[in-house]
């Protein structure tokens, strides 16, 4: 509830990052459907209307899966602040995540809906017109969310030991960015590469959803099986994300008196 | 159930039990261009005292004497380095989430309040986050409201809030749920003097209405007059002295301070027996000599200096609990 009145006052700020969006998506649908143009009108399964939907889809989901960086906890961590979070009878994580998903609920609506119907107009999208890949899309997007949660709060817990995350963070965003398919479909990777990115947390907070939503993974059976892969993420991440908690408060410094 | 276990001081133990308490802290100094030497600073060290439910009870001590420190280790923030500390009976850092909703804590320099929203939704979402029912929280709500004229500035956006409003949003956010103990780290900094006085007003009915107890660092000796039953001063991370404001003053020997006003210029009066010279104003014109009633008298003090300088007009200060504060810091010291 906290997070989703927090970020509801700012509208100018959330038009702002939903029309950036728009844009963004402009430039990535253009580029992702001349790539699929010169490689002769199909790549990896997608042609110029599936890639489409796909640049779209994701840029629809950047706000609420929040692909970019997140450095709240650090901030508190840094100035001390992280003391009153601390006298509260709530777990800091279930705090963090608590706030996190009301902050994705409110962003879903007003940074997806421009992104996608500014698509279906310039670009044309191919969406499924059953159900089950829309309740699926949306089981898999929420499990996003809390995937891309525990892994940003595992980076900012490296506040308690560095104070300054700023490093880190780029580092996780550029990585996460690549890996999580917002670039480029995990699909067109080499095989080194999505070898590699399938040993991470990452092509489930962006590919696995908008895999699900442009009925990419269409049989009960893989759609439940990349659910579950995220599922396990989702509970293993947050999982770490404790016990990494429970050595950082050990350890803690409060800042500043 | 819950209320019950809340009221009265909650239990029949000491609301905070502390024995040998030590923190030490490691810092790292810089030393030549890239260097770094690895220094242990002992913050607190071996403190000890209880307070009983109902108490008001004032934690005093110079910047960097130890009060923070002792504060986070007895709301669960800081693991001790050693020694004991139970809150409400309850040992803070493994039972921190337990402990949270018993007591009540305001970091002065710090809100609790969301930035962002109104005060009105803090204190829901606050409500919400203690698992409080309506029926327990809006009555309560209303009664902070009321007493903290906060009526106005509900629906404002606590950044829009002055750092008066913004405390007393504070207060109620801290004391919404009831809490037995209230923990203030240095509650009026930057207050101005009416929004100080409005606070202590508030805390003295709290503490007498609900049997709250209260502790509270300061550095404002009008905070230590108006609101502490008892006193600890710590100094360099040692209690030197846990009584009343009377005995402090008594320890320390109260000072009064002789003002002379001078008919000529004269050198300052340094040699005055059983005096300190506590400054010269107006080139020499007027001195403050202060002295302790007990070893010599306003008269004696008159008399010696009058055998030095012609006296055209005097008055007498009586002790200031600043200065009988810093002089036990520097008798600490010593």
């Amino acid at each position: 509830m906290a997070g989703f009145r927090r970020y509801a006052t700012y509208r100018v700020a959330t038009a702002a990052s939903a029309f950036t969006n728009t844009v963004f998506g402009l430039l990535r649908a253009s580029i992702t459907v001349a790539t699929v143009g010169a490689a002769g009108g199909t790549l990896a399964g997608y042609d110029a209307r599936t890639v489409a939907t796909y640049a779209w889809l994701t840029q629809a989901l950047i706000g609420p899966v929040q692909v970019f960086q997140w450095t709240e906890l650090a901030q508190q961590v840094r100035t001390g602040a992280v003391a009153v979070d601390l006298v509260r009878p709530m777990d800091l994580q279930a705090q963090y995540l608590a706030t996190n998903l009301g902050r994705a609920a409110y962003m879903l609506l007003p940074r997806g809906l421009p992104p996608l119907l500014v698509g279906a107009l310039t670009f044309g999208l191919t969406l499924p017109t059953d159900v089950w890949p829309w309740a699926a899309g949306a089981v898999s997007v929420l499990l996003a969310v809390q995937i891309s949660f525990a892994c940003q709060f595992l980076v900012n817990l490296a506040a308690f030991w560095l104070l300054e995350i700023r490093g880190v963070m780029i580092l996780y965003v550029v990585t996460s960015g690549v890996l999580c398919g917002l670039y480029l479909p995990v699909h067109w990777f080499p095989p080194w590469l999505s070898t590699l990115a399938a040993a991470t947390p990452f092509p489930s907070m962006l590919q696995t959803p908008v895999d699900l939503l442009t009925g990419r993974l269409a049989t009960p059976s893989a759609a439940v099986g990349a659910l579950a892969v995220q599922l396990a993420w989702a509970v293993g991440m947050l999982a770490l994300g404790r016990l990494v908690l429970a050595v950082a408060t050990r350890r803690l410094v409060v800042q500043g008196g | 159930m819950r209320e019950q276990s809340r009221g009265a001081g909650g239990g029949t133990g000491p609301a905070i039990a502390l024995d040998a308490l030590t923190r030490e802290f490691v810092v790292h100094r810089r030393v030549g261009r890239f260097r770094r030497r690895r220094d242990v600073v002992t913050a607190v060290a071996g403190v000890g005292f209880t307070v009983e439910p109902g108490e008001s009870v004032g934690y005093i001590g110079a910047n960097g004497a130890g009060k923070s420190t002792t504060i986070k280790m007895l709301t669960g923030i800081l693991t001790p380095t050693s020694g004991t500390v139970r809150t409400c009976g309850l040992r803070p850092v493994p039972q921190r989430r337990t402990l949270a909703r018993r007591i009540g804590v305001v970091f002065g320099q710090r809100t609790q309040l969301w930035w962002d929203l109104p005060l009105a939704d803090s204190l829901r979402i606050l409500a919400a986050i203690h698992r409080l029912p309506a029926s327990v929280w809006r009555p309560r709500r209303d009664e902070l409201v009321e007493r903290l004229e906060l009526g106005r500035l509900l629906e404002v956006p606590v950044r829009q809030l002055s750092l008066g409003e913004r405390m007393r949003g504070d207060l109620a956010a801290a004391l919404l749920h009831s809490p037995s103990l209230l923990v203030l780290d240095e509650p009026t900094i930057g207050l101005d003097v009416l929004s100080k006085e409005r606070l202590r007003t508030f805390l003295r009915e709290e503490q007498r209405l609900h049997h709250r107890t209260l502790l509270l660092t300061t550095h404002d000796m009008d905070d230590v007059q108006r609101l502490c039953d008892r006193l600890l001063v710590v100094d360099h991370g040692r209690l030197v002295y846990d009584g009343d404001l009377a005995g402090l003053v008594h320890r320390v020997g109260a000072r009064r301070v002789l003002v002379v006003d001078l008919v000529e210029r004269a050198a300052p009066l340094t040699d005055v027996p059983g005096t300190d010279l506590m400054g010269v104003e107006a080139s020499g014109l007027r001195q403050r000599l202060a002295f302790v009633p007990g070893t010599t008298t306003a008269a004696e003090v008159l008399a010696a200096v009058s055998t030095r300088v012609e006296v055209r007009d005097l008055s007498v200060e009586e002790p200031d609990i600043e200065d009988v504060v810093r002089r036990l810091y520097l008798t600490s010291v010593r």
